[in-house]
This record gives C-alpha cells, structure tokens and sequence, in this order.
C-alpha cells in the first residue's frame, strides 16, 4: 500500500459490513478491510440555512448498484448530486460533512470540482443529448477533456460506449445524424453512453426512467444490471418497483434522513424501521 | 337595456377604430414601398449598378461606388461590432445575474437610445479629428459602436433561451464553465445569434447620420480604408437634396436598393428570431 | 470485468493508482477565471463609452460654456459668422416636433397595441406586427427622401388648401405654407416612432394577467369597456413608458427630421413655419462649420441632446421594468 500522507484513509467504513474474518496464522498477510468505492460520513447538503439532506452516512461498493429512494421532496435527488459536487452549483448552497472516492473526500480544500465530475458521472432525469452535435459527437464529448486520442481510437471508444448503452445497432448507421430524430428512450441511452465513454467510476441516475414510456425504461433498467459490471452504480428512483429490481443495496430517505439502508431484498422483505415498512407498503408517499 | 346597445355600439365602435389605426400605420410602409417601386425600379439598369457618379449634367452615372462603400463600411462595422457585441451578450447571459450584469444590460438600453449623430461627432473626436481626415475606418468604427449595444441585448436573448439542462449535462460530463459556455451553449445559441447579427446589421446599414462626418461619403470610385469612402444611404440623402432631377431619379433607385437589402435582412432574421421564441 | 476487445479499451498510459489519481483531482482549471475575465472586460467597455461620449462632448464644448455660459440656451440669435449662437430655436424645434409626433402617434399606436393584444383574429396578429415593426426597419433618409417628394407637396398641395378653411385661424397654423414645416417633422416622426410604442405597448398589454381580464368581463362589461377601465390603467404605467420610449426616438431623429424641417434657426409657435432640430442642425453645420467657437456650440446643443435622450430613455426603460420585469423589451432593435 503506498504511504498516506496527508488525506484520511477511513479504512473500516461504519456503513459496511466487514469480511469474513481470516484464520489467525494469514493475519500478517490479511487484506484489510475493503474501501468502499463511493462513501459519504455525515454528509449534509444545505440550501441557504436549510438542509436538503442531513447526516447521511453510506457506503457503496464497488460493482454495486444502490437506489435511493422515498417520497418527493426527502432529498434522495439533493444527496446524488451532493455526490459529484452538483450540488454546490446552485447559488447560496454548501455541503458539509465528506465524501470518500476511493476512501479520499473529494469536499477537500484544493480538490476542483470539475476533475471529481469526470470521476463521477451523471445522468438525468430528461435525455439531455447536446443538439448542436452528432450523435457520435455526443458519445465523445466526454473524451475532449481527457488525454488527446486519435481519430479511430475515439471510433472505437464511441462504438464501444454506444453497445455498453445497448443502442449501437439502433444507431450505427447513422452515426452522423442528429440525436434529435431519436426516440427519447434512445436520447436517454445516448446519454448514458455519453457519461460512460470517458470511464467514470462511479455513475449516477437521477430518476432516468421517469420520462420515459414503458419501453424504454425497461432497456435502461437492463442497462443498469450490465453497467454494473464495469461501474459503481447509484440510482434515485421514485418507483419502488425499479429499485426493488435494479439494485443490490437500498436506501431509504425520508425528510432529509436517512432512515434504513441496507441488501434489497432485506429492506424490501424485513424493514427494520417502521417507516421504511410504511413507505414500501404503499401506506404514504 | 338602451344603456347595454348603446355600450355595446360604442364598443364595436371603437374595435373598428382600433382596426382603422392598424391600417393607418401600415399604410405608410404601403405607399413608400410602392413609390420607391415605382419611381425607383426604372432607374436600376446596369450603369446603375457598375458605375460611379460622374459629374452634374452628365448622364449615365451609377451608385457603385455607394453600393461598394456601404458593403465595406458595414464590414467593418461588424469586425469591430460583432465580436465585441456577441462577447458582451455571452456575459450577460452567463455572468450577468448580478449587481454587475443589471448595470451592464442597462448602459447597453441607454446606449442603444443615443441618437446615432451623437455617436457620428463622438467617432468624428477620436478618430477623424486626430488623423486629420475622413476615412471610412471611422465611418465604420462609428457604426460599429452602434451595433455592440445592439448585439449585447439580442445576444443575451438568445443565450438565454438554451435549457439549463443542457449546462447541467456539460458541466456533469465535467467540462469547465468556460468550456460549458463556449461548445456547448454558444454553439447551441449560434443560429439565434446570427440572426440577430442580421437584424442589427440591417439597421446599420441604413444609417447616414454617422456617416456624415466620418466617412463624408465621395463621388468616385474608392476602396482605400483610410480615405473618405462613398455609402448607399449617404448618397442617397445627398442626391434627395440636390438641384438636379437626373439625381433625384437615382436617389429613388438608390433608396429602392437600400430598402431591398435592409428589408430582406429584416424578414429573415425576424422569421428565425420569432420561430426560435416560440420554441423555447 | 466485462468481455471487451483488448484493442478498444487500451489505454495510452498505465492505469494510475489511487494516489496519482487523487492527486489530478486537486489540478487547478485556470481557464474559466480567463473566461470570465476576458468577458467581463468587454462588458466594461459599455459603460466606458458612455463616459466617453460624455466627456468628449462637454469638453470640445468648453469653448461655447466659457464664452456663453448657460444662458446661451435661452437666446434666439444663432449667427455663426457674428459668432452668436442662441440655442433658443434648436431646443424648442426639438420639442416642439417630438410633441407633434406623439399627439400623432400615441393614439394611433395604442389603437394597434389594442388592436393586436385584444381585437385581431389570431391569423391575423402576426403578420400585422410584422409590418408594424418593419415601420422601424426603414431607414430614416427614405422617409427623408418620401417627406420631401411625397408628403410636402401632399401637404402643401392637397391638405392645406382644404384644411385652412377650418384651421387657418388657429394661431399654431399661422403664416404661409411653403412645405418644409414642423408639421411635415412631425408627420414624418410619427411615423417613425409609431412601431416602437406599438411594440413596447403591446408587450406591457399581454403582461396584463388574464384574471383581470376575465374579472372585468365577469363584471359585465363589454370587451372595450374591459380594455378601457382595467387592461390600460393596468398597463398604464408601461404605456407611458412606451410613449416616453417614443419621445426618445423622437428627440434623436436626424436625416428625414433634417430634410423637411426647412432648417431655420427661428422660433414659433406655427406649425407651416420652417424650424430646426438639434440633431438636425447638427448634421447641416457641422461639416462646414465657420468657427472653432461654432463647433464649440454644436457640440454643446449635442451633449443637451445626448443628456436629455439619455434622461428620457433612462426613465421609460424604468416605467417599462416595472410592468413587464427584465424582459428585452424594447431594447432591441426590433
């Protein structure tokens, strides 16, 4: 492990759960405790004097898919975007408490914003492709910012960032038409090959499915089973159906707190707090 | 029941009246257009276009050197003007929510309110006075000074009316603000921003006032930067006042050429303008 | 990890560790702070003109101030080659013509405003206010060119002869007619100012919230009624500002203001008789101006000029803000 210097390493994260412990004699040679990949410590986002979302601590590894959820307005959607430093776009708003990449706060005094964005990518609510470009161009921008790539390894980066998206055969023949004669499950999937092209680590989705028809909500869905693989995944979603299906971990929010996190299956089947159990029964929100 | 008919009479009345104003003020524009046809589109023959004045008395003379003169004015015009009045209009639009950006916008409302001699004889101090003579670099600085406020306003229009989402995209790709601004919103603002270059470009176009002591204007032939330079409407104005009928005939086909450009210009920016409003 | 052929994903450095990684996050992107920069000195550039203007204005008419003072507003004598220069007529002509054309174009522009925001079939709104707003498109020295071949003769020939049976004892028709007059100015400027009180009015009209609207037919009142007691005391504030905004137009207008005024320095209450502008005589003397000390005094009526458009703009852009907020309204060049 290389010497840490100056930023704080939580090596044992309160929000996971520990391995396995290993037999005494390989302690010398144990691995330590896994970071998790994305994790916040008492994370709260503040608007002016009021907070969106308070206290939060959760972690999230690496190849998992966790959802956020609860009814309008509990500040599932503040918390994401506290976690790509979104947040802070806004006029009159602050974040306090940290955020750990790879166990490093990314709130940090000298850390730029901008370089966490490129770690950490997003996708919103309404497809938002750029329409000044083309859709190849589209799945590129990421890659302007980066280290410089040639001609055909862009090619080649866009071609492979459109079939992660699962639209590569719906649009490879029209590489260089406009994104606006797509459908709007296809924008949306235009947008996720777009974020995942210049290898983020960690991928947001704020409510992606909520615009779109039936159809297309199923194809992001499986997308995100597959996004999985590669990604660290987050997902905001009102539709507990959706988080129920798409993710390994849940949490549940309900008026800026967090309330219950935990493996789906546990929160869905035997919430601890009687909220959760309220919400996930259709009792209110 | 009398009260009511009567209420209702003078109203229909009055909504008559408001249809009689309608087409008292179009009818103006009517008959300028259809004098300007008529006395002017006589005039436009192939001398008119290819040749320059030539002395009084003499037939056959034309408006190149006008025609050409304004076509360099206004180019110049809009190398200074453009990208300063674009560049203005961009701020105004991303940085321009506060205590700043109100008293920008608002110097660009008064200026925009100068009377355009004011702005001739300010341009005639600065630059004809020190060089010491007439040139059309300062007829085209005069005007370019006219379409920076201009442009900053319809610039900042347009900007605007791009979704913040597609900021919010950018920025969550992780692009910089100023990379935001200049390949994703501008790029996305461009059309609308040409337009509204068209529609400023057409009103400077027209303007003499400025001309009068910057450019002067001359009778023959020149594209020199640095000399006194001919302009359409300058020409114009000085054929309208002069004693001779063979020039009045031609500042009619002049006007009718000015109005043609001015006009087309106009058309094709509003429609593109008003079409991307609604949009929005 | 996922099945991915080796050649799309190799990358042209080794995959950094956590450290470097973390590192690259504190790197510093100094071209907004340029950006922003750059941009924000243009903006700047605006106001710095209009100090500018102000102050090569005042200062090349120093010479007039010293010799003349203030008062010079006030005298009528404006002789160039005796070097008196009395402002008297320029300032009044200036006025004078600006209220001709608002008395013309206020009632005619409100009826359009009305006429477009209330009364016009839908079909019918959008090309009517295109050709109002080309009204503002036409150059002024083509309405120039048009008042001096079409609308004094029209005037002098076919309007007067008729009218002075009724008006020509009214002291403002006095005196002979010859054609260049305030009243051709007037009629001219009134057509140039008209689309732009039209346009102004009619944005302050459709800012009037529907409820009132349907609060004031709700009462009972006819569909005129409703525009006269509740739409335009609603709007009034943003109408006067339109009609200010028109006055500013006005003031300013030189080329077709010049070429039918007539041009003399004279002062009177007719409106047949000949008169001057300020921008008007600035444009005629400027080029030939006999004296330093003439110049001088042109630059002084021209910085008044400069002053009063600018007071003028300044307090309709503020009536107009008040009832239809930060929107371009007006200010472009429509």
């Amino acid at each position: 492990m290389p010497s840490v210097s100056t930023p704080e390493r939580s090596r044992q994260h309160p929000a996971v759960t520990p391995p396995p412990t290993q037999p005494a004699a390989s302690r010398a040679v144990a691995e330590p405790a896994v970071v998790p990949r994305l994790a916040t410590d008492a994370l709260t986002a503040w608007y002016g004097s009021t907070s969106g979302v308070r206290d939060v601590t959760l972690a999230c590894r690496e190849n998992t898919v966790t959802a956020l959820i609860g009814p309008s307005g509990c500040g599932k959607s503040t918390l994401l975007r506290s976690l790509n430093r979104m947040h802070e776009l806004v006029a009159g708003t602050r974040v306090t408490g940290r955020v750990l990449l790879d166990g490093y706060d990314i709130y940090e005094r000298d850390v730029n914003p901008i370089q966490v964005r490129r770690r950490i990518g997003m996708v919103f609510q309404r497809p938002t492709p750029f329409p000044m470009m083309t859709i190849a161009e589209n799945v590129a921008a990421g890659l302007a910012i980066g280290p410089k790539v040639s001609r055909s390894e862009r090619a080649d980066i866009v071609e492979h960032a459109l079939k992660r998206a699962a639209l590569w055969d719906e649009v490879k023949d029209r590489l260089h038409d406009s994104p606006l004669e797509l459908s709007g499950g296809q924008q949306q999937r235009l947008c996720v090959a777009r974020t995942v092209a210049p290898e983020p680590e960690v991928i947001l989705l704020d409510e992606p499915t909520a615009a779109l028809d039936p159809g297309g909500a199923a194809h992001i869905e499986e997308l995100v089973q597959e996004l999985k693989r590669e990604f660290t995944v987050v997902i905001v979603t009102h539709n507990l159906q959706q988080a129920a299906r798409v993710s390994d971990y849940t949490a549940f929010f309900y008026l800026g707190e967090l309330v219950e996190v935990g493996p789906t299956t546990r929160l869905f089947t035997t919430p601890l707090k009687p909220q959760t159990e309220a919400y996930i029964t259709g009792r209110f929100g | 029941m009398r009260g009511r008919l009567i209420r209702r009479l003078f109203g229909s009345l009055m909504t008559g009246a408001t249809y009689g104003a309608a087409a008292l003020a179009i009818l103006p524009l009517a008959v300028i257009l259809g004098m300007l046809l008529v006395k002017g589109a006589g005039s436009l023959d192939w001398n008119f276009f290819t040749k320059s004045a030539v002395p009084f008395g003499e037939s056959g003379g034309g408006f190149a050197n006008a025609i050409v003169g304004t076509l360099i004015i206004v180019g110049l015009a809009c190398a200074v003007g453009v990208p300063i009045g674009v560049g203005i209009g961009v701020f105004l639009a991303e940085f321009g929510g506060g205590q700043l950006g109100l008293a920008i916008r608002f110097v660009a409302d008064v200026l925009n309110g100068v009377p355009s001699i004011v702005i001739g004889i300010f341009a005639w101090t600065w630059l004809v006075k020190p060089m010491g003579h007439f040139s059309a670099l300062a007829g085209g600085v005069a005007l370019g000074m006219i379409l920076v406020p201009i442009l900053a306003r319809t610039t900042e229009e347009m900007v605007r009316l791009v979704p913040n989402s597609l900021r919010e995209a950018a920025l969550a790709l992780g692009y910089q603000r100023w990379r935001t601004s200049l390949q994703v919103v501008v790029r996305t603002a461009a059309a609308g921003i040409l337009t509204g270059c068209l529609v400023a470009v057409a009103r400077v176009a027209g303007e003499t006032a400025p001309l009068l002591f910057t450019a002067l204007g001359n009778q023959f032939f020149s594209t020199r930067l640095q000399g006194p330079m001919a302009a359409l409407p300058l020409q114009v104005y000085v054929y309208a006042l002069g004693p001779y009928d063979e020039w009045h005939r031609q500042a009619w086909a002049g006007a009718l050429v000015l109005i043609m450009l001015v006009l087309v210009l106009s058309l094709v920016a509003r429609t593109v303008v008003r079409a991307k409003r609604q949009h929005a | 990890m996922t099945d991915v052929p080796a050649t799309a994903l190799e990358p042209l450095a080794p995959k950094p560790t956590a450290e470097e990684r973390w590192r690259a996050l504190r790197t510093v992107s100094r071209g907004d702070l340029i950006y922003r920069s750059v941009l924000t000195v243009l903006a700047l550039l605006l106001p710095l003109l209009v100090v500018l203007i102000a102050v090569e204005l005042v200062s090349n008419a120093m010479p007039a101030v010293h010799k003349f003072g203030f008062g010079f507003l006030a005298h009528s004598t404006w002789d160039p080659v005796r070097g008196q220069f009395g402002a008297l007529p320029l300032i009044f002509g200036t006025l004078y013509s600006s209220l001709v054309a608002l008395v013309i174009a206020v009632p005619l522009a409100l009826g359009c405003a009305i006429f477009l925001t209330e009364f016009a079939p839908r079909w019918l709104r959008t090309p009517v206010a295109t050709l109002i707003e080309l009204l503002a498109a036409v150059p002024s020295v083509i309405y120039g060119l048009w008042g001096i071949f079409v609308l004094i003769p029209l005037l002098r020939d076919h309007f007067w002869p008729v009218a002075r049976h009724v008006l020509g004892e009214l002291p403002i028709f006095s005196g002979v007619f010859y054609g260049p007059s305030v009243l051709a100015a007037g009629v001219i400027l009134a057509v140039m100012v008209l689309p732009y009180i039209t346009a102004v009015s009619r944005e302050v009209l459709l800012a009037v919230p529907p409820s009132q609207r349907e609060a004031g037919l709700a009462l009972g009142a006819t569909r005129w009624e409703t525009v006269t007691t509740v739409i335009l005391p609603y709007g009034r504030a943003g109408i006067i500002g339109a009609v200010i905004l028109g006055l500013g137009r006005a003031l300013g207008e030189t080329m077709a203001v010049t070429m039918v005024i007539g041009n003399r320095h004279e002062v009177s209450a007719s409106l047949l008789q000949p008169g001057y502008t300020i921008a008007a005589a600035i444009a005629n003397e400027f080029s030939e101006a006999v004296s330093d000390m003439h110049l001088a005094a042109l630059f002084m009526v021209g910085a008044v000029l400069f002053l009063i458009t600018i007071i003028v703009n300044t307090l309709a852009r503020v009536l107009v803000w008040r009832v239809a907020r930060g929107s371009a309204v007006g200010s472009t060049a429509i």
